[in-house]
């Protein structure tokens, strides 16, 4: 047993560890879920979107003195208004062409927002305090200590994952939402101010990158390549997901992020790519997707 | 309440509508008739607003509709049952029953339309597309009878139907005239709609070709046959 269990607990250890990488995964791909659901978009700002979000943090604490619960607020806000003049003003001319403007577009935008920040920012990044409330003794897991802050961002994730998926999935405005996933000109028909929904769904999804990247702040340094790390695998999990998949992208997400850590346990040059290997697998086995549908 | 006035439009670079011209009173139910291909259903979207390119004149009650969207034009009171019913995958026969909103008082009660669709409530938690084709056409009716709507668009709701089914949307339509309602109705089979309807316009080649009233029928039987080739 104790033997056993000497073999079980590493992997017990880095794949907890790894569920704080699969909440950023998990929140990350909810978004471009949600976006390339509604607006057939494949949101390539995304990462830069999650950025913005960390750097907001820093200046509104540096700037204006707001601290962690305030920007864990604020900056969703200010960024998903971003999101919403974009939509407003880019995206929406582009709904009649192919998928693969808004893909340029937003791939686009993503290198001058980052380039912007780079110039303003410099590239070796700004440090963000863990907050006040989370400088406290890990938290006793029984087999780990597990640092508080990062113990929050796991809980943090799954309450606004699990709350995004019951909006959509079991509420009135989320059935609008369904109904216009498939059939947006019945539903316009219907008296809904679909191209409305659109903008909100967009702006909606933004806002989620930009929550990620305020719960990133204290963990990762704040700069401006922190969002371009991210979204290469995150484009990974939403291809092994499924993409349009809601609970596909969360639950795809939060594996992941474990099997990482596994990973980092019997052979840990693999941790970086295994990602890669098992999107090469799904694509090959099922190219809709493990939660996907044709 | 409806007026048509020298409707075009367009799917891309085909031009499919030539001048439609067409009445509908309030209280009336009117078909339209004519072969495949003839431009019904696109009259029928065209009047929606759901296609991309339209000109001419659409007036309902007063209003001007050819430059408006198409959920502003719902908002007015007209509602639409596609060809294709439109039932949704992704949600339940509640949802999908509930999804229209209520754009004006006025409209059949949930009561009433489970007493005509006991079918649907008994299986109100199912996914829509589960349904049965008749099933679902009689959610497609119903869904939009709950909203108040004034004028309701039916692009053959018949089609691939049982008799069964056929007469109990026979039924149905002709409650929806006892309460007041206006219907605009597309429909190939033309014995449906003869029983049905006030008038009827021959649609060819996306113009509007003859109009005969339902009294008119018997005496002009010849005319209709040579229209719709049966």
């Amino acid at each position: 047993m104790s033997e056993l269990w000497y073999e079980l607990e590493p992997f017990l250890q880095q794949g907890t560890l790894g569920l704080v990488n699969g909440a950023f995964y998990a929140i990350l791909s909810l978004g471009l879920a949600v976006i390339f659901g509604m607006l057939n978009v494949v949101n390539f700002a995304h990462g830069a979107q999650f950025m913005l979000g960390a750097f907001v943090a820093w200046m509104l604490l540096n700037w204006a003195g707001i601290g962690y619960w305030g920007a864990l607020v604020l900056a969703p806000l200010l960024v998903g208004l971003l999101g919403v003049v974009i939509e407003r003003t880019m995206i929406a001319r582009l709904y009649k062409l192919d998928h693969l403007y808004g893909l340029l577009l937003t791939f686009g935008l993503a290198l001058i927002i980052e380039g912007t920040m780079r110039n303003a920012f410099g590239s070796s990044g700004l440090p963000y305090q863990v907050p006040e409330a989370f400088r406290i003794p890990p938290v006793d897991l029984g087999y780990m200590l597990m640092p508080a802050y990062r113990f929050w961002i796991v809980v943090v994730s799954l309450v606004v994952c699990l709350g995004t998926w019951y909006a959509i999935e079991k509420t009135k405005l989320g059935s609008y939402l369904r109904a216009a996933v498939e059939r947006p000109q019945l539903v316009q028909a219907f008296g809904i101010n679909v191209p409305l929904m659109m903008t909100a769904t967009y702006g909606a999804g933004v806002a989620l990158a930009a929550f990620a990247g305020v719960l990133a702040a204290p963990v990762y340094s704040v700069n401006p390549a922190m969002g371009a790390n991210f979204i290469i695998i995150v484009f990974a999990v939403v291809v092994i997901g499924g993409m349009g998949s809601i609970l596909g992208s969360i639950v795809t997400g939060y594996i992941l992020g474990v099997i990482e850590g596994f990973t980092r346990v019997f052979y840990p040059e693999a941790s970086a790519t295994v990602v890669f290997v098992i999107m090469a697998i799904v694509l090959l086995v099922r190219p809709t997707g493990l939660f996907g549908r044709a | 309440m409806l007026h048509v006035r020298g409707l075009e439009a367009w799917y891309g670079e085909s031009h499919v509508l030539h001048g439609v011209n067409l009445e509908v009173a309030e209280g009336e139910v009117v078909t339209l008739l004519g072969r495949n291909g003839a431009g019904k259903s696109t009259t029928i979207k065209a009047i929606m607003g759901v296609l991309d390119s339209r000109k001419g004149s659409i007036r309902f009650q007063g209003t001007e509709t050819i430059a408006l969207p198409p959920d502003r034009i719902a908002r007015l009171g007209i509602a639409w049952c596609p060809e294709e019913r439109g039932i949704f995958a992704s949600l339940t026969v509640k949802e999908n029953l509930l999804l229209p909103p209520v754009i004006a008082p006025g409209g059949v009660a949930l009561d009433r339309i489970y007493a005509l669709f006991p079918n649907l409530k008994e299986r109100l938690s199912s996914q829509g597309t589960k349904l049965s084709g008749g099933e679902q056409q009689m959610l497609a009716i119903a869904r939009i009878m709950r909203t108040g709507a004034k004028l309701l668009l039916l692009d053959e709701p018949t089609e691939g139907l049982a008799p069964v089914i056929i007469q109990q949307i026979g039924r149905t339509i002709r409650a929806l005239k006892e309460a007041g309602l206006t219907v605009l109705l597309v429909e190939q089979n033309f014995r449906f709609a003869q029983r049905l309807a006030d008038r009827h316009y021959v649609m060819e080649d996306g113009r509007i070709v003859d109009m005969i009233p339902a009294a008119g029928l018997e005496a002009n039987m010849d005319r209709l046959h040579a229209y719709l080739g049966v």
